[in-house]
């Protein structure tokens, strides 16, 4: 009994400690990170690497889940005769909800394990470490980029998931199943409010933005410099980042969409 | 200005609850090769992390010309380390640089220099480890030999006062050895700095250095000239530089008698 308290007690003050270390970080990184300024170069490699490179799965998984929805509230709101409802359906629950969400998952999955993988690996072959030993901050240089990279790209896949997702929509309602074209479009127009459905889904894409990067970016950073340990930094960016995503949806949803 | 470049007094360090270092002291000279010797595990890399500042000893002191490493700010650490140069066991060039681009890295970092004049420092320090020809070459497409010479003509680039050399011998076919060996011997000649040179290779690191430190558990064993340790009267010493299979470190590890073991029900 005593085994399993003093045991309980271990993994607490680990996490405590764990969640000291990577809040000094994220202090670090955001202090590093007015460096990039005078070295805009290092950050767009970044944006190309983090976002443009996660693009594609963004688009398909977009395009299908839109597609998907489309189909499925169809078929449910036929029996109703209120299938004209298809396109603010599928846009609400894309901009306020599955937009925000998918697009963080599949970015932790994508982009998070990449940049943890890849920062762990510089690591592990004394990359860092060389580059502290040139006189060089791996923090300005190596993080920092990275991690804002990530806070910039996450907002913009979000919303281009919700735009691809309502064509996916689109092309399913009225061009497969024949509805109406300006029905599909009419209602959202009506029903999508730009501050209380757009602005808030964006706010929690930069939210889960922030976070996934820094749960990636502190994990490759604090990983340890062996192959498992490279390994399991890597399970927990996606585990622990996806976690957090639905936990935060949770939270956001509950302080932004009160009555 | 003091002809010791580098000076540990008192050196306490410990990783956990293992003691590595137990109250070392001693002087690197400004000018020549001086070795770092000792079995795997003695905490030589160590050393030399202290030395650059890149872990904090729980006692002692360490100077670097003059300057009380651990007592520094950060900006003036980094303005030290640009007087250091560090060649690590791997290379730790950036993967995602070309070798011209490892090598003007810090250049690049720290000075205002234009193109045209990188390039020609570049090129020199390239030529000067026989690889100009690997300029455009990917980390990846270099042996570890030549890995190290890239990482070597890098930590030249800044001209610093100090070399430190981490296992550069370490897993080397004999040509690659032997190119290490008489690089680290002509570079320090020529450029008449500071070389550090952590090692467990006995034959080559006795062939280059000036002085050699020897460590093990956590203190100076024996200090001295190549020749003072190669004479040695010290078993461990002696087994040590002369390799034998037993000594005082013994060959077989801490057991019962076997005919006890054999019989035991």
């Amino acid at each position: 009994m005593i085994d399993k308290i003093q045991h309980l007690g271990a993994i607490t003050l680990h996490s405590f400690q764990r969640l000291g270390r990577a809040s000094l970080f994220l202090f670090g990184v955001l202090a590093s990170s007015a460096s990039l300024v005078a070295r805009p170069r290092l950050l767009i490699k970044q944006l190309y690497a983090v976002g443009v490179q996660t693009l594609l799965i963004i688009i398909v998984a977009g395009l299908f889940v839109g597609m998907v929805m489309a189909l499925q509230s169809y078929y449910a709101l036929i029996d109703f005769g209120a299938e004209d409802s298809v396109g603010v359906m599928v846009a609400l629950a894309l901009l306020r909800e599955l937009g925000p969400v998918i697009t963080a998952l599949l970015f932790a999955g994508r982009a998070g394990s990449a940049l943890t993988a890849e920062i762990g690996l510089m690591k592990a072959t004394e990359q860092l470490s060389g580059m502290e030993m040139m006189a060089v901050n791996p923090m300005k240089r190596i993080i920092a980029p990275r991690f804002i990279a990530g806070f910039i790209s996450m907002p913009l896949l979000a919303t281009i998931f919700s735009a691809v997702g309502v064509i996916g929509a689109y092309v399913v309602a009225v061009e497969m199943l024949g509805l109406d074209s300006g029905a599909f479009w009419s209602q959202p127009q009506n029903k999508v409010d730009l501050y209380l459905d757009i602005y808030n889904g964006i706010i929690k894409s930069i939210v889960f933005g922030f976070v996934v990067t820094w749960i990636a970016v502190f994990e490759g950073y604090d990983c340890l410099p062996t192959s498992e340990g490279l390994a399991q930094a890597t399970t927990r960016t996606v585990v622990h980042s996806s976690l957090a995503i639905l936990f935060l949806d949770f939270v956001l949803t509950a302080l932004m969409f009160t009555k | 200005m003091s002809d010791v470049l580098i000076k540990i007094r008192d050196l306490h360090f410990s990783r956990g609850d293992r003691k590595i270092f137990d109250g070392i002291s001693l002087d690197i000279p400004r000018h020549g090769i001086t070795a770092i010797m000792g079995p795997s595990g003695t905490g030589k890399t160590t050393l030399l992390k202290l030395i650059g500042g890149q872990l904090t000893p729980d006692q002692g002191l360490i100077e670097v010309d003059g300057l009380n490493v651990h007592q520094l700010s950060t900006a003036k650490l980094f303005e030290l380390r640009q007087r250091m140069g560090m060649l690590f066991q791997s290379g730790a060039l950036l993967t995602d640089l070309s070798v011209f681009e490892n090598v003007a890295y810090p250049l690049r970092e720290h000075t205002k220099l234009n193109e045209a004049m990188i390039r020609h420092m570049v090129l020199l320090k390239l030529n000067a480890v026989g690889l100009r020809g690997a300029a455009d070459l990917a980390p990846a497409e270099l042996s570890g030999g030549m890995a190290r010479r890239v990482a070597l003509a890098r930590a030249m680039a800044l001209d610093p006062m100090m070399i430190m050399y981490d296992e550069p011998f370490t897993g080397q076919d004999p040509i690659s050895m032997g190119v290490l060996v008489s690089l680290i011997s002509e570079l320090n000649k020529a450029l008449n700095i500071c070389s550090i040179v952590v090692s467990h290779d006995v034959p080559e690191t006795l062939s280059i250095a000036q002085y050699v430190h020897i460590i093990s558990a956590g203190k100076i064993v024996e200090s001295g000239s190549p020749d003072d340790l190669r004479n040695s009267q010290s078993a461990w010493t002696h087994q040590f530089v002369h390799g034998d299979a037993d000594g005082p470190v013994h060959f077989h590890y801490p057991a019962s008698p076997l005919l006890d073991d054999l019989y035991e029900e």
